[in-house]
């Protein structure tokens, strides 16, 4: 399978990076590059093989459901481009 | 008096004990080394007065006779672990000036056992890369040189000549642990990022099980793949990291509650007995033959040790590396979605959130990574899921399944070279076709796709001069047993430390 130009710019979207027109076509080479190298896969004979879920058997661990987290609000945003009143801020989403 | 900062970290926390020298002392020899070590470009923040602090607590420890286990040892801490109050990149813009306000688990534990930190290093973007090329912080040198090559210190700070890579992802700890700026490092691997940039480097790095060591504030990459280890000088260097590294988690799911040996008791431990698998699937076609004449040497090593050599088929072995390169980047598009420009980090300023979003991600992230984001994006949109992804994780358990045969038969450990050639030159590869690049990793990638064990050693070096490596990966959980074996290589091939510290 390979990616026309159209798919490149379906995706960039979808992973929210904006591509410049000119930049399209050598991203469609390379991708196109690593989806070619993946088609041997389909040699593989995978009929009743159960898809990987977890590399090391192991049963999930639980915790008790109780808060041991918190009131860190200040170290939380110390961090963001832009907060107010302990908010993370954004342009504006609602009109 | 000795360059201290030519010990080993085992003759060096030797040194302390016996009070040859101090803890300050051997930072100070460190931190001087680091300093004149700039034009490798292996650190991206150093941290003298922090270690200062911490040899000085040392010494008053050590003074005491309470010394801990790395009590007063300086290391290198690859910038994708999460350090309190210290500048964390990933070696990504986008990380932009991250000061994290926690410590990673293993980064913890090394504190804990009395480390010292002598700043962050260098590493591909995100740790996606072989050659440590990809970071935002530049290129870094690899101490080791050509014959007759033209690379020499430069004026202005940095090197002149086409100096070679160090392998990646964890360039700079592999770079520096060879060049003495550190005693030992930590690092990461997802495909090869700790074996493959010590073989290039001539220094010994472990790769543990996958649930070994925490990845709590470990920046991720590939969660099902990411493993913390060491790259340290020796065999044994690595056990003392590890030991440290090492040990449940309650803050990851994916540790694995188990006891944490004494590795440095299984140095030197009798290899006798020992079944040695060696799989005739890694006979590429065109292997370099110096690379084959390597591994023969490996075998006749642990042959001579007493070790039992078997040939042995992992037949889907071809098959890890393109599995790989749609694992990988799927859960790489996924992790990396939380950098929004929102909560930390770099922000671009977007007429819109969703303008905001792509904006502040184009500028953020290098190419490698948008490629990786994009082909994980493109492999887990509608449609596509079950051809790419969903057939990717059903060849991952045929990857583990061949492993799983050769153990059960009685196999203690597969023997393999660890990378395809010896280091390259910067810009040789992947420039047209980023397959050339993940190529690296052919010998490497199947061990992260079973989760096993895996250390890579220096065991010759080639016609050009340079260090190769060879790898041994073991069952899960069995690090010991590649301890033993790792030994048995370093005795008989000796070590390859760099003579000339041209760099400065």
């Amino acid at each position: 399978m390979s990616v026309d130009l159209a798919t490149v710019k379906r995706v960039a979207h979808l992973a929210r990076i904006a591509v410049p027109e000119a930049d399209l076509p050598k991203l469609q080479g390379e991708i196109n590059a690593i989806l070619g190298f993946v088609e041997q896969l389909g040699e593989v004979n995978v009929d009743g093989v159960e898809p990987m879920t977890s590399v090391m058997p192991m049963a999930m661990k639980q915790r008790e459901d109780v808060v041991n987290d918190g009131e860190i609000a200040d170290e939380i945003i110390a961090n963001a481009p832009a907060s107010e009143d302990d908010y993370f801020m954004v342009p504006k989403v609602i009109e | 008096m000795t360059d201290l900062t030519r010990l080993t970290l085992t003759e060096a926390r030797d040194g302390l004990k016996t009070k040859s020298f101090s803890a300050t002392e051997l930072t100070k020899a460190h931190i001087a080394a680091v300093e004149k070590g700039r034009a490798l470009n292996a650190y991206v923040l150093e941290t003298p007065d922090h270690a200062l602090k911490q040899a000085a607590a040392s010494d008053e420890k050590l003074a005491k006779g309470e010394a801990r286990p790395l009590e007063g040892l300086p290391l290198g801490i690859k910038d994708l672990f999460a350090t309190e109050g210290v500048r964390t990149t990933a070696c990504s813009k986008i990380l932009g000036n991250f000061v994290p306000p926690y410590e990673s688990t293993v980064s913890s534990q090394l504190w804990r056992d009395g480390a010292v930190m002598l700043g962050k290093l260098n590493n591909d973007e995100f740790a996606m890369g072989s050659s440590n090329e990809t970071s935002a912080f530049g290129n870094v040198v690899n101490p080791w040189r050509r014959k007759g090559s033209n690379v020499s210190a430069g004026q202005g700070g940095g090197v002149e000549g086409n100096h070679l890579v160090p392998g990646g992802s964890s360039g700079g700890s592999a770079s520096a642990v060879a060049a003495g700026l550190c005693l030992a490092a930590t690092a990461t691997d997802t495909g090869g990022s700790i074996r493959q940039p010590a073989a290039f480097t001539g220094t010994v790095g472990i790769k543990p099980t996958y649930g070994r060591c925490s990845r709590w504030g470990i920046v991720a990459f590939a969660s099902s793949l990411d493993q913390a280890g060491p790259i340290g000088k020796t065999v044994r260097d690595c056990a003392a990291m590890l030991r440290s590294m090492a040990g449940h988690d309650p803050k990851d799911t994916t540790s694995v509650d188990a006891p944490v040996p004494d590795y440095e008791q299984a140095v030197g431990r009798s290899v006798k007995g020992m079944k040695i698998g060696i799989p005739k699937e890694y006979r590429l076609e065109g292997l370099n033959p110096e690379i084959d004449a390597l591994w023969q040497k490996g075998i006749d090593w642990l042959k001579a040790a007493g070790a039992e050599i078997v040939e042995i088929s992992l037949p889907h072995t071809k098959y890890a590396l393109p599995a790989y390169y749609i694992v990988a980047p799927a859960e790489a598009s996924s992790n990396l979605a939380r950098y929004d420009g929102v909560r930390y980090g770099l922000r671009e300023q977007g007429k819109d959130i969703v303008e905001m979003y792509e904006k502040t991600r184009a500028a953020g992230f290098g190419a490698e990574v948008k490629r990786r984001i994009m082909i994980g994006t493109y492999v887990l949109s509608a449609g596509y899921y079950d051809a790419y992804y969903l057939r990717a994780q059903k060849v991952r358990t045929l990857i583990k399944r061949d492993f799983e045969t050769v153990y059960a038969a009685g196999i203690d450990a597969v023997l393999t070279p660890a990378t395809p050639s010896a280091a390259f030159g910067i810009g040789e590869k992947g420039s047209a076709d980023p397959v050339e690049m993940y190529l690296n990793d052919v010998f490497t990638v199947t061990v992260n796709m079973a989760g096993l064990p895996g250390i890579a050693v220096p065991a010759g070096l080639d016609a050009q001069g340079l260090p190769l490596g060879l790898q041994l990966i073991g069952r899960p959980f069995d690090e010991e047993t590649l301890f033993s074996l790792g030994e048995v290589i370093e005795q008989a091939a000796g070590r390859f430390p760099v003579t000339e510290k041209w760099w400065g």
